[in-house]
């Protein structure tokens, strides 16, 4: 049993077909990087695994239920699936403590002692126990990233989508990022999807990297594969730019 | 002026405390009802927007004189029995938490939509999200407006004067018309007004300098 499964998924926004006839299987425990250029239906594709968009066609299961159907209830899927977003979302009107205590507390019902020897378990993992008592505006771009996904890693979920997760930080704190994220999927045994322009994370820790354009997987594979013998022009073109930079 | 209020002030004590009743019970009612239909017109369900819609436009648009006459003259008449004073303060709440509902729908919509998508994305359900994240950053960005309606609202309690709501508009039009000194009488009544809505807007002003 596949943890994500997309079966021909079609997605329009009115006349736009932004997703075309996506077939992509996900396996418990696996690490995947979707690349390709931007409006390639990227950030489409890995919000549609939590519901925030919608498919108008085909199948998309996620631990068993399935998003296509509209009687799925979304809060089930989105307890076992973490996201994390290019700009962070961390709760502005919260501490990072309680940004990381509450959904546990609310949708879990973890008990509150558990709940913060959790929280504060995850931020001495993520490198910044000193900060509970902040709040997010007092903090830079790459610790709110790592606050968010230790709020995502509180809802010890089965799978982690990372949308973007570096493309809003300074070049100095992504490394900080991208550490925790590689020790995530050296350690965890999670399910990653990881949306990215870091060709090296993807090279370090991805088991898969599939290729997107135009709406379209152009290419799934290995990801020795995909790095060192691209099959389609358009992700040789791809890579061969992104390298250079 | 003096012998006005000295001779009257049974009379104006007693207005001025029916105005503070009627302004705080509005006040509370219109806050919870406004703050109900603002969140209704933001589920993601079509038919609860039209309804929230539908409520919002025909109370935002009908006078308050006119909402309150139908609670004093029609409700009476046909539903049951109710005096002036609880007719013209649930006109005053239905009315104020028509424009409440406006002004907290547009302080939900100033939160970044990212925050709503965090929120739900970490398992919160709709309402958690919007109880917890959503509202408390809204009421900061509409604690002006707020104060604006809320020193409105005592204004329009004034409307309780016309369905015999002994307030102070209804014992100032007494006193008037009984001693015939209207320019004193209208003054003291306004300079009691005065002394409700100036200490509002100030702790709004404080209200909205604290959370900033």
């Amino acid at each position: 049993m596949a943890m994500i499964e997309f079966k021909n998924v079609e997605k329009y926004y009115d006349k736009f077909h932004a997703l075309k006839n996506i077939n992509l299987k996900v396996e418990a425990g696996e690490v995947v990087v979707i690349i390709g250029p931007s409006g390639s239906g990227k950030s489409t594709l890995i919000r549609t695994i939590n519901g925030l968009e919608q498919v108008n066609e085909g199948q998309l299961l996620v631990t068993n239920f399935d998003l296509a159907d509209k009687k799925t209830n979304i809060d089930k899927i989105r307890k076992n699936v973490g996201m994390v977003f290019q700009h962070f979302n961390l709760y502005e009107n919260k501490t990072v403590l309680e940004n990381i205590m509450l959904a546990p507390r609310l949708v879990l019902k973890r008990d509150e002692a558990e709940n913060k020897k959790i929280a504060l378990d995850l931020l001495e993992t993520v490198g910044l126990a000193d900060k509970a008592q902040s709040y997010p505006r007092m903090l830079s771009g790459g610790q709110s990233q790592r606050i968010a996904i230790a709020r995502s890693l509180a809802m010890k979920p089965k799978a982690l989508l990372f949308d973007e997760p570096t493309s809003a930080l300074d070049p100095e704190t992504i490394d900080d990022v991208l550490k925790v994220m590689k020790d995530i999927a050296k350690n965890e045994g999670i399910t990653m999807i990881v949306v990215t322009h870091e060709m090296g994370f993807a090279r370090e820790v991805a088991d898969r990297v599939v290729f997107m354009a135009d709406g379209q997987i152009l290419e799934d594979d290995t990801t020795a594969e995909f790095f060192d013998n691209p099959k389609e022009e358009r992700a040789k073109k791809f890579l061969s730019k992104i390298i250079k930079h | 002026m003096i012998t006005i209020f000295t001779e009257n002030w049974q009379a104006l004590l007693t207005g001025l405390g029916y105005t503070l009743f009627s302004s705080i019970l509005a006040l509370f009612f219109s806050l919870i009802i406004g703050s109900f239909f603002a969140i209704l017109e933001e589920m993601p369900y079509r038919i609860l927007k039209i309804i929230a819609r539908i409520y919002i436009e025909v109370f935002r648009n009908i006078p308050l004189l006119v909402v309150a006459m139908f609670f004093y003259v029609v409700v009476p008449m046909y539903v049951t029995n109710i005096n002036g004073f609880t007719a013209g303060t649930i006109g005053l709440t239905i009315y104020t938490s028509a424009f409440i509902a406006e002004t907290v729908r547009a302080g939900i919509q100033a939160v970044d939509p990212g925050q709503m998508e965090g929120a739900r994305s970490n398992g919160l359900t709709f309402m958690q999200a919007m109880f917890h994240i959503i509202l408390p950053q809204a009421f900061k960005y509409v604690i002006p407006p707020l104060g604006n309606q809320f020193i409105n609202l005592v204004k329009n309690s004034s409307v309780l004067a016309f369905v015999a709501g002994f307030d102070l508009m209804y014992q100032g039009d007494i006193i008037a018309s009984t001693t015939f000194d209207t320019i004193n009488t209208y003054i003291i009544i306004g300079v009691l007004y005065l002394i409700i809505t100036m200490p509002l807007s100030y702790y709004m002003r404080h209200l909205e300098k604290k959370l900033s």
